[in-house]
């Protein structure tokens, strides 16, 4: 099944480093009897989880109702409390990859500096070419240092198309020609990467824009999806940025990486509710092989087991 | 990056200064307002509940309460213990005799660390050392590569006296995990050949890592041990939420660190690792990440970065920026134009031009004192310059040189070639007319009053600022005042981001 089945196991070991960091303490917590200063202590571990100060009152307030009203007495039943608040915080979203009915699937990938997209890249063109579909990769990353070559050893790994162009180069000619090759070749996905922006880079992210644009005007109703890749670690701006990358490229679906950290990935709760994005994947690992696609209820259940 | 922190303080400040005599409550109240503030900046949790505490208490402690301008009396506690938070620093590296001075780098992927590494050999490059960088990153693809092509791109377009040189072993590089100690040979021989080419500096660029994988962080350990560098700084990506804690303890454990540089600051992070970092670890943060460009590395200062989260402005730094963009010579010829009211177009644009090499109108306006707060919502374009530009551009020598001559037909032809309407050439060209008036009127005058008659800055805090470079800045403030001023009128201040 690969991407696009759920393995349980993967997902609770790349989250047993956030486990560890937030529930175990947690759970030690609630072993007691309920009190006031045992819901301060929690508010302080659900803050520190990076769910955000808003979520956290919101939350905090709801348990001490019930506490207060007699509703909750014991330290477990506020986990069950929690569980059930965070799932319904992820209602119901399209989080498989939407494939084009003909021809091929562009697939534009975006990010700020060092949110991990190339890494990124890479484990969805696996877990694609272990489905049998033909990937080819489009090495927009002009910008940087030595990017093309970085997505260039990725493509040789996997053993995928790669196109390129030079450093400095217009990385909107380069999706140009990398849509042109992807129609001619008749490959099924093409993956493109971009340089890494600050979302706060008007004219970078004008740039993003404007490959969108190319985009669409060489391969019918593309892209297919848009990608924001967001470090598990980035806190409270993690927001900031979807909403403004959402601005430029009408970003279809998250991409979570490096959540195998201490990073609680509270963030996800945030941007949830903030902006209706679906995250659709964590990258849980180091290596091509380490990518999930996201599934609250088991994501829910796996921080809490 | 502040502006969040800024509007916040100011509104839990502010509610206190505007009263003659407050109670204890009110000050607890605040500092809740300012605890939420810090939280929703990423501050992590401890720290800003430690940091409200002790503002408390000091408040308690002085005698904020009975002083007859309490608000101010907290704003100054407030600034103190930001300061307090975030430093004391010493920027200074400390270079050891005979060299190389190693300095070794790390931190989390994609922290921004290979980056750092060119930005930091720039900064040294323009003071006159001589620097090597190493590439011990072997697992990231074309990482060795990507420092090859940055230690070029220092050498060949970065001005300095200094010279970076470049060392890497590419056959040496491994997927994840495989090349594991290969690092501490290759930092090894690094070592070798810098001394060999007498260099002053080494920066070693080791791969990003995550703080809880055991092999990698015992891999930096067998390298601090094997060349035992000077100095090890962690690269932080100003953005972190509240795990920069967790990462940055693990990392200071292992290595002991000698300070911190904080990336990305240039986003719009509301800064809570900048206000975490030094009271977890420690350690503080010695320089700062500011841009896209390869030079775009700052020392870090508390005082004013506490100063611009206060919204007291920063005009120290914009000083030191306007220093690095006009020599004194320069300066002098100016001022010296100026007395005699002889500023023609060109200086105007010579002005507008290092101006504009300083950062965005934006990022400038908001370093002056109570402007911060202003601006904060204004959409303020640099585009408006590049009409300025083109409008200047488009006069003869002689008009330059003598705007007086600009008659209608003149402007007519002006705004024609600029792409301009006649009202906008107009509006320039009084403007400028104006200004030199005023420069001509202020050469006269002494520093102090020259700065008094900036109205409408914050004269006391310019003030007290002294008086070094102050006058070299009037007519860049004036003319950002006024193309301000001009933006409210037409745009109404329209607001792009909330």
């Amino acid at each position: 099944m690969g991407l696009f089945g759920f393995s349980f196991k993967k997902v609770k070991q790349g989250l047993a480093a956030t486990r560890k960091a937030l529930i175990d303490p947690i759970r030690q917590l609630l072993m007691r009897e309920l009190s006031d200063s045992v819901i301060d202590e929690l508010e302080a571990r659900l803050i520190q989880s990076d769910i955000g100060v808003k979520t956290t009152v919101h939350l905090i307030e709801q348990i001490r109702k019930s506490y207060k009203a007699g509703e909750i007495k014991r330290g477990d039943e506020v986990i069950d409390f929690l569980k059930a608040h965070l799932i319904e915080m992820f209602p119901p979203a399209d989080r498989a990859i939407h494939f084009a009915e003909s021809g091929p699937t562009v697939i534009l990938v975006g990010g700020i500096n060092g949110a991990g997209k190339t890494t990124s890249i890479a484990k969805i063109a696996k877990a694609l070419r272990d489905e049998n579909k033909t990937v080819m990769l489009a090495a927009c990353d002009t910008f940087r240092a030595a990017a093309v070559e970085q997505l260039e050893i990725w493509s040789q790994r996997l053993g995928v198309d790669i196109v390129k162009g030079k450093q400095g180069g217009d990385p909107a000619a380069v999706a140009y020609d990398a849509c042109e090759a992807a129609v001619a070749r008749g490959v099924d996905v093409l993956l493109v990467d971009t340089a890494g922006r600050l979302h706060t880079q008007d004219h970078l992210m004008r740039q993003l824009t404007k490959i969108r644009d190319v985009c669409a005007k060489k391969v019918p109703d593309a892209p297919h999806e848009v990608m924001l890749v967001l470090d598990a670690t980035t806190g409270q701006n993690a927001i900031n940025q979807a909403k403004l990358f959402k601005q430029a490229i009408d970003v279809t679906g998250l991409f979570l990486s490096k959540l195998d950290g201490t990073a609680k990935g509270g963030i996800v709760v945030a941007i949830r509710e903030q902006l209706d994005i679906p995250v659709k994947f964590i990258g849980v690992g180091e290596t091509p092989d380490d990518v999930e696609p996201f599934d609250p209820e088991k994501f829910v259940d796996a921080l809490f087991s | 990056m502040l502006d969040h922190l800024t509007e916040k303080f100011n509104n839990a400040l502010r509610s206190l200064s505007g009263r003659g005599k407050i109670s204890e409550d009110n000050v607890r109240e605040a500092m809740a307002e300012v605890r939420n503030a810090l939280l929703e900046a990423d501050v992590h949790y401890d720290v800003a509940k430690t940091f409200c505490d002790d503002v408390v208490k000091r408040a308690e402690g002085t005698d904020v309460i009975q002083s007859l301008r309490p608000g101010e009396q907290m704003i100054k506690i407030v600034h103190d213990e930001l300061v307090g938070l975030m430093g004391p620093v010493d920027t200074h590296i400390m270079y050891v005799q005979p060299g190389p001075t190693v300095i070794m780098m790390c931190g989390l992927q994609g922290s921004g660390k290979t980056t750092t590494c060119g930005k930091l050999a720039a900064y040294l490059k323009k003071k006159g050392k001589s620097v090597m960088l190493a590439a011990a990153d072997l697992q990231r693809p074309a990482a060795v590569e990507q420092l090859r092509t940055l230690a070029t791109q220092v050498q060949d377009d970065v001005t300095g006296p200094g010279a970076v040189k470049f060392y890497g072993e590419p056959d040496k590089c491994a997927e994840y995990g495989k090349a594991v100690g290969v690092a501490v040979k290759v930092c090894r021989n690094a070592l070798k050949e810098a001394r060999k080419q007498h260099v002053d500096v080494l920066i070693l660029d080791t791969a990003g890592r995550l703080h809880i994988n055991d092999d990698l962080m015992g891999e930096l350990r067998q390298v601090d041990k094997a060349v035992q560098p000077h100095q090890i700084y962690l690269v932080i990506d100003a953005m972190t939420g509240q795990d920069a804690v967790n990462s940055a303890k693990a990392f200071n454990e292992q290595l002991e660190l000698d300070g911190v540089v904080l990336s990305k600051t240039d986003s719009d992070t509301r800064g809570g690792a900048a206000l975490t970092v030094k009271s977890v670890t420690g350690k503080p943060i010695k320089f700062v990440g500011t841009g896209e460009k390869i030079d775009a590395l700052e020392e870090f200062h508390p005082e004013r970065m506490a100063g611009r989260i206060l919204g007291m402005g920063d005009v120290v730094s914009l000083v030191e920026k306007a220093q690095e963009q006009v020599s004194q010579e320069e300066a002098e010829a100016l001022q010296e134009k100026m007395a005699k009211g002889k500023l023609t177009m060109d200086d105007f644009l010579d002005q507008l031009r290092s101006v504009r090499k300083m950062g965005s109108m934006k990022t400038l306006l908001g370093m002056l004192p109570g402007m911060g707060q202003q601006i904060k919502n204004m959409d303020i374009d640099d585009e408006q310059l590049n009409q300025t530009e083109a409008i200047i551009q488009s006069m003869s020598k002689e008009e330059r040189n003598n705007p007086d001559l600009l008659n209608q037909s003149r402007r007519r032809r002006v705004a024609k070639g600029s792409g301009t309407r006649t009202d906008e050439v107009s509006q320039l060209t009084k403007g400028f007319d104006m200004m030199s008036a005023m420069t001509k009127q202020m050469a006269g005058m002494s520093k102090l009053q020259q700065l008094r008659s900036l109205s409408g800055l914050g004269q006391q805090d310019l003030a007290s600022f002294g008086t070094s470079g102050g006058p070299r800045l009037k007519t860049k403030e004036r003319s950002a005042r006024k193309r301000k001023d001009r933006k409210k009128k037409s745009r109404g201040g329209k607001s792009r981001r909330r």
